[in-house]
């Protein structure tokens, strides 16, 4: 299997971060002629549909029924923002896509903004990426002077402004309701939904959020048609997806493939488990999915329906590869701590949750664990989930209850070689 | 404390956006650039400035990882212990500078050049171990980069 590229640009290409690169593949040919024949956004919403693309921030929500959600003929100013937080542990597509291909990422925004009748646009980069951030602010620069952002556009009533915004070091900010808190200057904690971002979002105003990856989709589907894109994947994981590969592979990287891939070959990809090493565990969607030992993995598929299927998700495609030398009882400490720093703190169940699972597992680690701390283990997770406004939670209880199912022995072994000592 | 260049930078950022508050990270990042680390005078005139309350500067330049409220080494290292980079032994990242710059984890060198963290996630589990000092990223870490990286800015002023 070799990479199809549709998000990341092709790897032949000279700096592709610049406008005349981008050009050169059909680059901004979609908003020119969107702009020109003032595309009805019924049009482009049935496109995107029919491609198949979802939401690849995650959550794998249909992008172009999301955008159909915005009441985008009401008065008032409306709003498209991008989420660049990629902050999910495992996670660095977002990253590759800002910086290497920033430009169709601008195409991607301009294109939904003008869907739901947004005139601004902002880019809500993670404080930490430097690099990307300049680029997109030098993308920014580029398309301003082309003409191709701002107003009246290539002599039409059409206007769009885009605008990056960093943030400044918080996971907590890539929900998408967190995030806008966070546009707009206030500490990054989610909003009660309802009201949905297409009714309040920004500043108050109706507003669609979509993922980085996602966006930068939506030009090559304008231009090839939504069959197209659909045809890369399979039955309901259209498209191609960027997948984070890291941990104990001979190749961690990005890896942009159709979705369906068999797990097996972007395993391939990324030149396969370490020399001398066996494939143990894999969390294939970033670090808040339930983990997967590795037979289970294997008969697996890379799209949303076959890890769902088995008990996992596709998240955002964060492929995290362990090998047999893996201390288990260390990898679900080590996401604790994270989910634990990480809590806004706006929720109880939350806030005092996560820090008293990490605790747990510590304790065990130190050994100073009881055998039943691991129904206590499970019984907490379980009281955390579904019970916060934010899928925080969630994502904190989800490692905790699947190391428990899959390696529950491992826990077990380290507790009682504790005692024996 | 505030100079009329970084005054001139926050007004910029703000026409941005419908509301002015919406321009304090910036604000405070521009500000950090600055001082080296946000005091209370620094909150107090990011406020002024904004025309905020102080409290609704302070409130986010303690929520946020990435604004210092105590002062800090010129150089901070930024090392992710992140599951990606901990399976590519950041452990030993993290004890190689403690032992090469005789400091522990939140600490700063005698001479306040280094101060060592143990970050999250910094979406560069491609290029596990790494870390961020400064605006850059460096990755995929061994003992004699990582002495090279800090001789390097230890030699700077």
């Amino acid at each position: 299997m070799t990479e199809v590229r549709v998000c990341l640009p092709e790897s032949n290409l000279e700096e592709p971060w610049t406008l005349a690169a981008y050009e050169s593949t059909g680059g901004y040919q979609a908003w020119r002629k969107i702009i020109t024949e003032q595309t009805p956004p019924e049009d482009i919403i049935e496109n995107l549909k029919s491609s198949g693309l979802r939401g690849r921030g995650g959550a794998g929500f249909p992008t172009g029924l999301k955008l159909s959600f915005m009441p985008r003929n009401a008065p008032g100013q409306k709003y498209i923002v991008c989420n660049s937080d990629e902050s999910e542990p495992g996670t660095f597509k977002d990253r590759d896509i800002i910086r290497l291909n920033p430009h169709q990422l601008i195409e991607g925004m301009a294109i939904a903004g003008y869907t739901i009748g947004a005139t601004v646009g902002y880019n809500y980069i993670r404080g930490e990426y430097y690099e990307p951030w300049a680029r997109f602010e030098a993308a920014l620069t580029e398309a301003y002077e082309a003409g191709l952002l701002g107003h009246s556009l290539l002599n039409s009533d059409t206007s769009f402004d885009l605008y990056s915004q960093r943030g400044a070091g918080a996971y907590i900010c890539g929900e998408e309701t967190a995030l806008l808190e966070s546009l707009e200057g206030k500490k990054g904690q989610p909003r009660f939904k309802p009201p949905f971002p297409a009714q309040v979002g920004a500043f108050g105003r109706p507003t669609t959020i979509n993922n980085t990856e996602s966006l930068s989709s939506i030009p090559p589907i304008m231009r090839k048609g939504g069959k197209w894109f659909a045809d890369l994947g399979v039955e309901k994981s259209g498209g191609t997806k960027v997948f984070s590969v890291s941990g104990h592979v001979n190749k961690p990287g990005n890896y942009e493939v159709p979705l369906g891939l068999p797990f097996k070959e972007l395993l391939e990809l990324a030149g396969g488990i370490r020399n001398g090493h066996q494939l143990k565990a894999v969390i294939p969607g970033g670090s808040s999915v339930p983990v997967m030992p590795a037979a289970n993995i294997m008969a697996c598929t890379m799209d949303y329906d076959s890890l769902q299927q088995a008990g996992s998700a596709l998240g955002a495609g964060s492929v995290i590869i362990m090998d047999e030398t893996t201390c288990m009882v260390k990898m679900l400490e080590r996401i604790s701590y994270f989910y634990y720093a990480e809590s806004c703190g706006q929720c109880t169940p939350c806030r005092e949750g996560t820090g008293w699972l990490y605790r747990v597992i510590h304790r065990i680690r130190n050994g100073q664990g009881k055998l039943t701390d691991l129904d206590l283990l499970v019984d907490m997770a379980n009281r955390i989930e579904g019970r916060t406004i934010c899928a925080l939670g969630d994502a904190a209880a989800w490692p905790v209850q699947s190391f428990m199912k899959h390696y529950r022995h491992e826990f077990e072994a380290m507790i009682q070689s504790d005692k024996a000592a | 404390m505030l100079s009329d260049e970084l005054i001139s930078k926050i007004n910029k950022e703000k026409t941005k956006y419908p509301i002015a508050r919406a321009a304090v990270k910036s604000a405070l990042r521009y500000a950090q650039e600055e001082h080296g680390w946000i005091s209370e005078e620094v909150v107090r005139d990011v406020a002024e400035v904004l025309n905020l309350e102080t409290i609704q500067v302070f409130e986010i330049a303690t929520f946020y990882d990435l604004f210092y409220t105590e002062p800090v080494g010129k150089y901070q290292l930024r090392v992710c212990t992140n599951v990606s980079c901990m399976l590519r032994d950041s452990d030993s990242v993290v004890s190689h500078i403690q032992k090469k710059l005789d400091i522990k984890t939140g600490e700063t060198t005698a001479d306040g050049k280094f101060t060592l963290f143990e970050v999250e996630c910094l979406g560069a589990c491609g290029g596990a171990p790494m870390m961020m000092v400064g605006n850059e990223f460096y990755e995929n870490l061994e003992p004699d980069t990582i002495d090279s990286i800090i001789e390097k800015l230890g030699a700077s002023e």
